[in-house]
């Protein structure tokens, strides 16, 4: 039983960083850049959640749907106002740059909302399904819930329309998609909207379950081993990445003397990364000489 | 203007090209040797701690800027020099012997770390050596035998040459004499075969292995040096701040070294000197700046990081060759004052860069 219930918070904190790695992947994909601030959009998502439910006191839909929008205006900020100038720079500059951008929306938020612990007025927390000896904290329902109509509606919009299509193309080949008329910047723009709606989305199921501040976003980092485990190119990988290491994490917080719970994410990316240096579902071919 | 018309090869890979070169390092040199008799306590604690700064900065640009590999997790070596040495000092190691034993140490661990770390390419790296920075966060925090856990470790006091260590004066002439040697042991590495095949790879990985350079070796080579280096600066440190605590070396320390290669200039030994200046005192620049400032926005939390990553953000999208890169333009301008073209910096745009063929 105890396991049982191991096993579902394992999954709940594994679908928050399923989601983290999710807007990850989808920039790298497009791009070929490593967003560093995508924990940093997480938190800043939740502290606007927070402004439009506790502060302004909408109702929780209207609330929801107002983050989302300025959310995904704050995506496409970003990409119009930085990332665009880093087309045809080294990987590395983009990497620091959002590395940069983390710290500036850090600070930002440290700024605005100050930096003390608060919580987020949401109808998904407080309550409790039990059966038996199994107790389920509805925060994490909601949590593993709110994943899968994401991830669905990732998938039908990436399969079925126009745009989700003409997005495959744009990150499996980028001049390619330029000269069959994509119009591969705005997609770009696009992609980081909908990166940082996932973030927005991450932050207020996540919201709940650890306190709004700014420095929340630094669990992102685990994050990159969700999305190296899932192969750095593929959606679905990056959702499996997150349950595995979210899993794993649980099960060594309780077999496995202290300190190692909060290590396992990178040993499990170390341990990845030493068996397929290239990333596990790997896009990378090498040249020939 | 000048030009120097070479006829030989020693000429080429001579350190000091010409005597106006030989007359300003030497200005400086006397002008830092000097410092000590004329300068505040104060400031002279913050020169040394440029000088570190400047030191672990040598190490990180032979990795990042010379062979082009991006660490994410410096901060690990920082560490384990720090431990290292202090660790040794405390089993009654002398100082001499303690300090280059600490180096050795970090070159092995980063020799070692190199040989998983060599396969892996661009972001995979950096994500690893982030990934192993954490672990050695955390080995640090739980090995309370040899690193004193989250209690800290004290580090001993050293005598060296009759004096303390803890003064200003001979811990400043110290690291004088330290960051000097680093720097001259980094620039003969540089034209030696082994620097010229690290610059190789960084360029083009395919044409180093076309001219016949061991891309393993020298890469390991490099990741080896680099943490050497830094270890070095690690163990300076622990003199410096005399008290080693976990949360002295997290991933801020590291970002802060990339900051200092990145806004001193890729690529340049130069850079690492200016990177050094600015980042050591930024925080010193931020401080004054706040007595300046409204106390609205003075007393900002998180004032100083957020600062930091701007100046990053405006590095990087307006002068990605750095602050040397700003000071040759200078130069170049003074040198052709009337003729400078607009164009002459004018940098080639690729639209097409991607790690997905290598």
């Amino acid at each position: 039983m105890e396991n049982l219930q191991l096993l579902i918070s394992g999954i709940s904190q594994g679908c928050v960083y399923g989601l983290i790695a999710l807007g990850f992947v989808l920039i790298y994909k497009a791009t070929e850049m490593v967003n560093f601030a995508q924990g940093d959009l997480l938190m800043l998502g939740a502290f606007v959640a927070y402004t439009f439910l506790n502060i302004a006191q909408w109702p929780f839909m209207w609330g929801v749907l107002a983050t989302l929008v300025v959310m995904a205006l704050v995506g496409i900020v970003i990409e119009r106002l930085l990332l665009r100038r880093m087309i045809g720079e080294p990987p590395f500059a983009a990497l620091m740059l959002t590395i940069g951008l983390g710290f500036i929306l850090r600070a930002f938020a440290g700024t605005v909302w100050g930096s003390e612990p608060r919580s987020l007025d949401s109808p998904l927390a407080g309550g409790v399904f039990a059966s038996g000896d199994l107790v389920i904290g509805s925060e994490n329902v909601a949590i593993i819930l709110g994943t899968a109509a994401l991830c669905l509606l990732l998938f039908l919009f990436f399969r079925f329309t126009r745009v989700g299509i003409a997005m495959q193309a744009a990150s499996q080949n980028q001049l390619a998609a330029y000269y069959v008329g994509i119009p591969v910047k705005r997609i770009y723009s696009l992609v980081w909207a909908i990166s940082a709606v996932i973030a927005a989305v991450a932050g207020i199921l996540v919201a709940p379950v650890s306190l709004i501040e700014p420095q929340m976003g630094f669990f992102g980092i685990k994050a990159f081993a969700a999305a190296i485990v899932g192969g750095f190119g593929s959606l679905p990988g990056a959702i499996v990445g997150g349950l595995v290491v979210g899993i794993s994490e649980q099960f060594a917080g309780l077999y496995l003397p202290p300190g190692f719970a909060d290590t396992t994410a990178y040993v499990i990316l170390l341990l990845v990364l030493f068996v397929r240096p290239e990333g596990m579902f790997s896009t990378i071919q090498r040249k020939k000489v | 203007m000048r030009f120097i018309f070479k006829t030989r090869y020693e000429q080429d890979i001579r350190l000091l090209k010409h005597g106006g070169q030989l007359f300003w390092y030497g200005l400086l040199m006397l002008a830092l040797l000097l410092a000590p008799f004329g300068l505040d306590r104060f400031y002279l604690g913050e020169l040394s701690f440029v000088f570190i700064y400047a030191i672990a900065g040598i190490g990180l640009m032979l990795l990042t800027g010379y062979t082009g590999l991006v660490s994410l997790g410096h901060a690990a070596f920082l560490s384990i020099g720090a431990y290292a040495h202090a660790f040794l000092l405390a089993q009654g190691w002398p100082f001499a012997l303690s300090l280059p034993a600490a180096t050795l140490i970090t070159a092995g661990v980063g020799g070692v770390v190199a040989i998983p770390a060599l396969r892996m390419v661009g972001i995979y790296l950096a994500i690893a050596t982030l990934a192993f920075s954490i672990i050695v966060e955390q080995v640090v925090t739980h090995w309370e035998s040899v690193t004193g856990g989250s209690r800290g470790l004290l580090v001993e006091n050293v005598q060296l040459f009759g004096s303390p260590l803890t003064s200003p004066q001979t811990f400043y002439f110290l690291c004088l004499a330290t960051v000097v040697i680093a720097m001259l042991v980094a620039l003969n590495l540089l034209r030696s075969p082994l620097g010229r095949a690290m610059v190789a790879v960084r360029d083009s990985e395919i044409a180093a292995r076309s001219v016949g350079i061991n891309l393993a070796r020298t890469k390991a080579v490099a990741f080896a040096l680099s943490a050497g280096f830094t270890g070095l600066a690690g163990a300076l440190l622990a003199h410096r701040t005399g008290y080693l605590a976990p949360e002295a070396f997290t991933l801020v320390v590291s970002i802060q070294l990339l900051l200092l290669v990145v806004v001193g200039g890729l690529g340049s030994l130069h850079g690492v000197i200016f990177g050094a200046v600015f980042v050591g005192l930024l925080p010193q620049g931020i401080a004054l700046m706040r007595d300046a400032l409204p106390p609205g926005i003075a007393q900002m939390p998180g004032l100083e990081p957020g600062i930091f990553g701007l100046i990053l953000i405006l590095f990087l999208l307006f002068e990605p060759t750095g602050l040397y890169g700003q000071w040759r333009k200078i130069r170049q301008f003074l040198d052709e004052f009337p003729l400078y073209r607009k164009a002459a910096h004018k940098r080639q745009k690729t639209y097409l860069r991607t790690e997905r063929v290598r």
